[in-house]
C-alpha cells in the first residue's frame, strides 16, 4: 500500500530580517545577521525551506545584573564592563550578535542618564564586530528618552531596537526610522495585542518586513508554555499567509532565566536539586531549545555553557 | 478569506459597452477599485457580449494591464478557456463546470495543465439539485472526477449554488446544509464557495441579506465568495465571522488592517 503524503503545505513564509550594516552598507560591522525567510516550521527542512538558521544573541548589560555569583563567576571577571562582556561573548562564546540592556537606565534602579547609555553603545560598537541589539529599560517613560539617544549613538548600524509596545510605538518608529535601524515589537504574551502592535507599526508607516516581534519570554516553568504556544501559533498563521504576524521572533532567555528560582538558587535552599552550578545553565538551555522548537529565530543567551549546547543542539537539527 | 470581485461582468452595461466598444477604461477601472479592495481574484465575465474567445483574452489583458491580481475566467467552454486561461499570467480560477461527466472531462485537463482552480457547481444533468442531499451527492462526483485528473482539494472551489431568497425560500437551508458537509471530503478540505449576490435577487433589503447569509454560509465552512467586494459592510462582516470561526487572529483594529492591506 502507498504510503499517504502527509507533508503540510504551505501557502506563504517569514519575513526575513537583516540586522547590521557593513562598511558598504552605511556602518561599520564585519558582518550582518539575517533571520526568518523560512517557509515551514522550524526545522522541517522536508517540507519547506530554511535559510536562515536561528542565531544567538549574547546577554550584555550596561550594569552587572543580579544574578548569582555562580552564574556571574561563569561569564567571568568581564562581565563588570559591558565592553569586555561582549567581547567576551564574541570572542569566547561564539554569538552571532550581541543584544544590549539598559538595566541601568531604570529609574528604580540607578537610574541612569541617556547619554552614559549612548556612550555605553558607541563604546561596543567599537569593541566588537557583530551586529547589535539595543533594549531601553523597559520603562516606557524613561526609554523615551533612552532609546532615542542610544539610536542616534547606533546611527547607519541597522541595530534592532526594542521595544515598540502600544505606549510608545511612535517614537520608535520615529528614531528608527530617522536612523535606519529595525524594531522589535513586543505584547506581554498576548497575541492579540501582538497583532494590534504591528498594525499600529504598518499605520505608523513602519515596514513589517524590518519587524522582529517579541512576545515576551517566560522562564521554564513561569508560564513557558503560553509563550511557546503563542510563538508557535503566529508561526503557523504567518506561514498561511498572514502578513500581519509574519514576522520572526525573538526570545530573551537569559533575561527571565535568572529570576526564577530554579535557576538562582543553589542546593543549600533547593535541597535534591543538585548544584546550581550545572542546573542555572541547563535551565537556560532548556528553555532556550524549547523555543527554538516553538520558532524562536532569536534567542538572547548568557551562560557560556548553555550558549555552547544550544549551538550543538542546533547543529544537530539544521543538518 | 478568499473574494472574487464580480464587476467585470458584461451584464454590467458599462462592462458590455467596454467591450463592444473595445474601450478598456471601464475594465481597468473596476480592475483597479476591486484590487484595492482586497479581491483575492478579479473575475472576468463576457456575458452574452460576445462568443469570440479574442474578445474574452482581451478583457484579461486589460485587466492585467491595470493590476496584478489573479483572474477568475467565468466561462465554461473548452474552446474558450483553451485560448484565455493561457493568457493570464499566474493560474487562474475556472468559473465554472457542473458534475456532468463529460464537462468535467473536457475541463479537468485544462485546469490540470495550467495549475489552475476550478469553481464546481454541484448540479448535473438534471439541473439545479432542490436538496442538500444532491447538492453533496453531485460534490461527491466533482471531486471524485478531479482526482482521476490529479489535482489537489486545493484547486477545487465547490459551489452549492445560491438561488435566490425571495423565489425558493426553502432553498438557502439547503445550501448550508450542503456546504457544512462539503467540507467533510477531504482533509485538507476543498475550497467552498458561492455566488453571492443570488441570494438577495430582487429583494428590497439586497445589501443586509448578502451579508448575512454570508456570514452563516462562513459559519458553515465557506471560505470564498463572488461578491460585490466594494460593499464595506459586506467585507467587515466577512472579516467578522472569519474571527468567530477562529480563521484569524483578533486584534483591535482587524477591520482597519484589512482595509490599509
Amino acid at each position: 500500500m502507498e504510503i499517504p503524503d502527509v507533508k503540510e503545505k504551505w501557502t506563504s513564509k517569514i519575513n526575513e530580517v537583516t540586522i547590521g550594516a557593513t562598511k558598504e552598507q552605511g556602518g561599520t560591522r564585519a558582518k550582518t545577521v539575517t533571520v526568518g525567510g523560512a517557509s515551514t516550521l522550524p526545522f522541517m527542512n522536508f517540507e519547506g525551506d530554511i535559510p536562515n538558521r536561528p542565531v544567538i544573541a549574547g546577554f550584555v548589560s550596561d550594569v552587572v545584573p543580579e544574578w548569582p555569583d555562580v552564574i556571574k563567576n561563569a561569564i567571568g571577571k568581564e562581565i563588570s564592563s559591558p565592553v569586555e562582556w561582549a567581547q567576551k561573548n564574541v570572542k569566547d562564546f561564539g554569538v552571532d550578535l550581541i543584544s544590549l540592556k539598559m538595566i541601568g537606565a531604570d529609574p528604580s534602579g540607578e537610574n541612569r542618564q541617556p547619554a552614559e547609555c549612548a556612550k555605553v553603545v558607541e563604546d561596543i560598537l567599537k569593541a566588537v564586530d557583530v551586529p547589535l541589539i539595543l533594549w531601553g529599560c523597559g520603562d516606557d517613560e524613561k526609554d523615551n528618552h533612552v532609546l532615542p539617544e542610544c539610536s542616534q549613538a547606533a546611527k547607519g548600524e541597522n541595530c534592532l531596537i526594542g521595544s515598540a509596545k502600544e505606549g510608545n510605538y511612535m517614537t520608535v518608529v520615529a528614531i528608527c526610522k530617522a536612523d535606519k535601524h529595525k524594531i522589535i515589537s513586543e505584547a506581554p504574551v498576548d497575541i492579540n495585542l501582538a497583532k494590534q502592535v504591528n498594525i499600529l507599526l504598518q499605520d505608523a508607516g513602519y515596514d513589517l518586513k524590518d519587524v522582529v516581534m517579541f512576545q515576551t519570554t517566560a522562564a521554564l516553568g513561569y508560564g513557558y508554555d503560553y509563550v511557546h504556544t503563542i510563538i508557535e501559533r503566529c508561526r503557523t498563521v504567518g506561514l498561511k499567509g498572514d502578513n500581519l504576524m509574519a514576522s520572526p521572533q525573538i526570545c530573551d532567555v537569559a533575561g527571565e532565566t535568572y529570576r526564577v528560582k530554579e535557576a538562582v538558587a543553589d542546593e543549600d535552599i533547593l535541597p535534591g536539586w543538585g548544584k546550581l552550578e550545572r542546573r542555572g545553565p541547563m535551565w537556560e538551555a532548556a528553555c532556550a531549545e524549547g523555543y527554538l522548537q516553538a520558532g524562536a529565530d532569536i534567542l538572547v543567551m548568557a551562560h557560556p555553557n548553555a550558549i555552547s549546547a544550544v549551538k550543538k543542539t542546533l547543529d544537530k537539527l539544521m543538518q | 478569506m478568499i473574494l472574487i470581485g464580480e464587476r467585470i461582468n458584461a451584464g454590467f452595461k458599462d462592462i458590455k459597452n467596454a467591450i463592444v466598444n473595445k474601450d478598456g477604461d471601464a475594465i481597468k477601472e473596476w480592475a483597479r477599485k476591486q484590487a484595492d479592495a482586497n479581491a483575492t481574484y478579479i473575475d472576468v465575465n463576457l456575458g452574452t457580449a460576445s462568443n469570440k474567445p479574442e474578445d474574452l483574452c482581451w478583457m484579461i489583458e486589460m485587466v492585467q494591464e491595470e493590476v496584478d491580481t489573479l483572474i477568475s475566467v467565468d466561462n465554461n467552454k473548452p474552446s474558450m478557456l483553451k485560448e484565455a486561461v493561457p493568457v493570464c499570467k499566474k493560474p487562474p480560477l475556472i468559473n465554472s463546470t457542473t458534475a456532468v461527466e463529460e464537462k468535467m472531462n473536457e475541463l479537468f485537463p485544462i485546469v490540470a495543465e495550467h495549475g489552475a482552480s476550478i469553481i464546481g457547481l454541484v448540479m448535473d444533468e438534471a439541473g439545479s439539485p432542490k436538496d442538500a442531499d444532491k447538492r453533496v451527492e453531485n460534490a461527491g462526483k466533482i471531486i471524485a472526477k478531479a482526482m482521476e485528473f490529479g489535482l489537489s482539494p486545493e484547486q477545487i472551489f465547490l459551489d452549492p449554488i445560491v438561488m435566490p431568497l425571495k423565489f425558493m425560500q426553502e432553498q438557502a437551508s439547503a445550501v448550508l446544509k450542503a456546504a457544512n458537509q462539503f467540507q467533510l471530503f477531504s482533509d485538507p478540505p476543498c475550497h467552498i464557495v458561492c455566488g453571492l449576490s443570488n441570494i438577495s435577487n430582487d429583494t428590497k433589503h439586497q445589501k443586509l441579506i448578502n451579508r448575512t447569509f454570508l456570514t452563516m454560509l462562513i459559519a458553515n465552512g465557506l471560505d470564498a465568495a463572488i461578491c460585490d467586494v466594494m460593499d464595506k459592510e459586506l467585507v467587515s462582516a466577512m472579516l467578522t465571522a472569519d474571527l468567530v470561526m477562529n480563521r484569524q487572529i483578533y486584534a483591535d483594529s482587524y477591520i482597519e488592517a484589512f482595509s490599509k492591506k
